[in-house]
């Protein structure tokens, strides 16, 4: 670009204007834009504007914004002399990245460390109190064993029904509908699949018509309403409750990954198989489980990183009380409930600590797999 | 038994099991479905499943005790009943199977007599939405004439927030990690490996460890509560990923279509923008459609970092305020939950499958 500003065989005085119109161009367009960044976002923080025009200009000032910070940067290398644009672009183009992810990652890891050696007000220096404290107070104490429950049972029955569905829908004539009918909570949000079992698990007293599916369900099949109560009372299997809806929510991910297995399996394997007399059940545990057995580990791995680090339906659907805490809501509390961020960032580690061994023999996996 | 026959039992198995399987998994976003059109006193008296024809006992006359002689405080027959006026009051079937119901009290009272028959609670409208997606009051008659004022919920603020903050959300990674990936990919620097392989060992951290620190330096920059605070961290939090996807994607695009392009003398600006990015559009859309429903689906983040702004909380904040208020009001809690679930279920329908690419790419994340 700045080739073609170059005017060719001029005047001395033409050139000099020249030069003097780029180096104001230079400067004048970063200006401009900086100042139209900042107008959108003080605009944005402090408009009563109606509400659709915020949302408009928010989303154009949003993404045009990042556009064209990148386009004035570019710009400004690109004029630069030959080797410094070699030099410099490459850092216009992988900068804003590596700084972004150590301003919200790679710092964070070490401050959080930091903070988790100090009391909770962040002044007075404890070691390692708050990491003996995680290991003893009971309320953490009851977020690790219900964590527990969540790996258990969460990721070995979304494994489970993922892998018995992956298997019926392959040998039915439906099987895109059943997939995709399976599939679809994955699209509903943790707050709202919350809402959905919660109606399912609603109670009416005896008197009255139960409207909650469940119960309804326990009293047609003879059960005395009044004998039954609220779920969050039954600790601490009121956890299974909770699970019940990652479950729901999971399944579908573990059934796709096990259907495109599935179909990796030679399909001269399975009829030789059946040549030889093997039943379908036969076939299933000695051929297909272990062809597919790399999926079957990495599913189970991610499901269970995910319920390592569950947070959004425990604390919409009980708030952790009831003894349903688990870690990721006991570090909400004490990070911005209690306000004790010495604590908080101590099961933040914690809670990394924990995740790191699986994430790494997943990534690795996830590589193999080659899911993208 | 015939290879035939054999195979029928089969087909059922198969059939019968996965149906059972699907209605298990469809039936709760069904029921709430449903219950998002029906009238408040619906579905605080009838379960949803109503809509369904099923048996239930409706009215077929009405009595008066006085006409028929009857003394509420001895043992009383009416129609071939038998009863006390408080077994009366609780209701008794007659040997038809009539069902005879002392409504009111022993000196004002009437007696209701029903009958089996089918029915469907078919009532649908769409007063719910109009109540929780309007910011104003809004004025419920009870059956008994009173007047309750209930403040509406303003979901549909609350859209048009989780719109403010995901769409930017989503394009901002995107276009920052493409250019990153574009960088690691094709272009010479000094330390690129040494980054490429941080950005990937980030992938491992959790964004809870980033939220207090974060938190802290917005409070000083004055970033909390801001559109602007949201989407970097949603971007610092889902750039990991999409520098390492878009990376595998654009490091395979062939050597040569790029090399002519810098023979013909375009920069590397050019090439990304008119060549890379129409190139990787199947990465991208998998990408984008992932992060657009983390980002349309997240709690934490939005409770974290606009939690302090009451004017711009996104739609899973709306509704879990609501479920904190007034969890048993159904009817708003209904028609919310599928409020909020609109949008991720169009693009589900629309786009299936670069979704499921996008979702199964996405479940590393961090």
């Amino acid at each position: 670009m700045a080739a073609t500003l170059k005017p060719e065989g001029n005047g001395a005085g033409t050139q000099a204007a020249a030069f003097v119109g780029r180096v104001v161009l230079a400067v004048a367009i970063p200006l401009i834009a900086f100042f139209v960044i900042y107008e959108g976002f003080i605009f944005l923080r402090d408009s009563n504007a109606p509400k659709w025009v915020i949302t408009a200009v928010a989303i154009v000032w949003g993404v045009g914004g990042v556009g064209l910070l990148y386009w004035v940067f570019n710009g400004i290398v690109e004029r630069l002399p030959a080797q410094w644009t070699a030099r410099l672009q490459p850092f216009v183009f992988v900068g804003p990245a590596i700084a972004i992810l150590f301003w919200y990652l790679a710092l964070p890891t070490a401050r959080t460390f930091w903070l988790s050696l100090f009391d909770r007000d962040g002044v007075a220096f404890v070691g390692l109190a708050n990491y003996k404290a995680i290991f003893t107070e009971r309320l953490m104490r009851e977020a690790f064993r219900n964590n527990l429950m969540w790996i258990i049972f969460g990721s070995t029955f979304s494994v489970l029904f993922g892998l018995v569905v992956a298997t019926l829908a392959d040998r039915s004539r439906w099987e895109k509908l059943a997939k995709s009918l399976i599939f679809l909570p994955m699209a509903i949000s943790f707050v709202g699949a919350g809402v959905i079992w919660n109606f399912i698990y609603e109670v009416r007293p005896a008197n009255v018509p139960q409207i909650g599916l469940l119960d309804a369900l326990m009293v047609a099949f003879g059960r005395q309403p009044q004998a039954w109560y609220a779920w969050t009372d039954i600790i601490p299997w009121n956890n299974l409750f909770l699970i019940v809806i990652v479950i729901w929510l999971q399944t579908g991910f573990s059934m796709v990954l096990f259907s495109a297995a599935l179909k990796g399996i030679p399909s001269e394997l399975m009829e030789a198989a059946r040549v030889d007399g093997a039943t379908e059940v036969q076939i299933f545990f000695r051929i297909m489980i272990p062809y597919i057995r790399g999926t079957i580990i990495t599913v189970w791995t991610t499901i269970v990183i995910f319920t390592l680090k569950i947070f959004d339906v425990v604390w919409v659907m009980t708030g952790g009380q009831f003894g349903t805490e688990v870690i990721a809501t006991q570090f909400y509390r004490q990070s911005f409930v209690a306000r004790n961020s010495g604590f908080g960032s101590a099961i933040a580690i914690v809670l990394f600590l924990a995740v790191i061994p699986v994430m790494v023999y997943n990534l690795r996996q996830f590589k193999e797999q080659e899911a993208f | 038994m015939g290879a035939k026959r054999k195979r029928l039992i089969n087909d059922v198995l198969v059939n019968g099991g996965l149906l059972f399987l699907v209605l298990l998994w469809t039936i709760p976003t069904l029921g709430l479905f449903v219950s998002s059109f029906r009238s408040r006193e619906d579905i605080q008296t009838s379960g949803w499943w109503n809509v369904f024809p099923h048996r239930e006992w409706q009215k077929v006359s009405e009595l008066d005790p006085k006409a028929l002689g009857l003394d509420p405080n001895g043992v009383m027959e009416v129609e071939g009943a038998v009863g006390t006026f408080k077994e009366m009051r609780d209701g008794i079937e007659t040997p038809d199977g009539r069902l005879i119901t002392w409504v009111g009290n022993k000196r004002l009272g009437r007696i209701d007599v029903q009958e089996q028959g089918w029915a469907v609670s078919w009532d649908f409208d769409l007063s719910n939405y109009d109540q929780v997606l309007s910011g104003k009051d809004y004025e419920y008659k009870n059956p008994d004439g009173t007047v309750e004022v209930i403040p509406g919920d303003d979901m549909s603020g609350a859209f048009l927030n989780s719109l403010a903050v995901a769409v930017p959300a989503t394009v901002i990674p995107i276009l920052i990690a493409a250019f990153a990936a574009y960088a690691f990919a094709w272009m010479k620097f000094p330390g690129r490996r040494f980054w490429f392989v941080l950005v990937i060992a980030l992938l491992v951290v959790p964004l809870q460890i980033a939220l207090v620190p974060i938190l802290r330096d917005y409070n000083t920059l004055g970033l909390n509560g801001t559109f602007l605070g949201v989407w970097l961290a949603h971007t610092g939090f889902g750039l990991a990923l999409a520098t390492y996807l878009l990376y595998n994607y654009i490091s395979t695009l062939p050597r040569e279509t790029l090399e002519s392009a810098f023979i013909d003398g375009a920069s590397h600006f050019t090439v990304f923008t008119r060549l890379v990015m129409p190139l990787s559009v199947p990465a991208l859309a998998s990408f984008a459609i992932f992060q657009f429903l983390w980002v349309w689906n997240d709690y934490l983040v939005a409770l974290v970092f606009l939690g302090g702004n009451p004017e711009f909380k996104v739609v899973t904040q709306r509704l879990a305020d609501i479920v904190g208020s007034r969890g048993s009001d159904w009817h708003l809690l209904t028609a919310g939950a599928f409020i909020s679930m609109i949008l991720p279920l169009t693009v589900f329908f629309a786009l299936q499958r670069y979704f499921v690419r996008g979702l199964m790419a996405g479940s590393v994340k961090g």
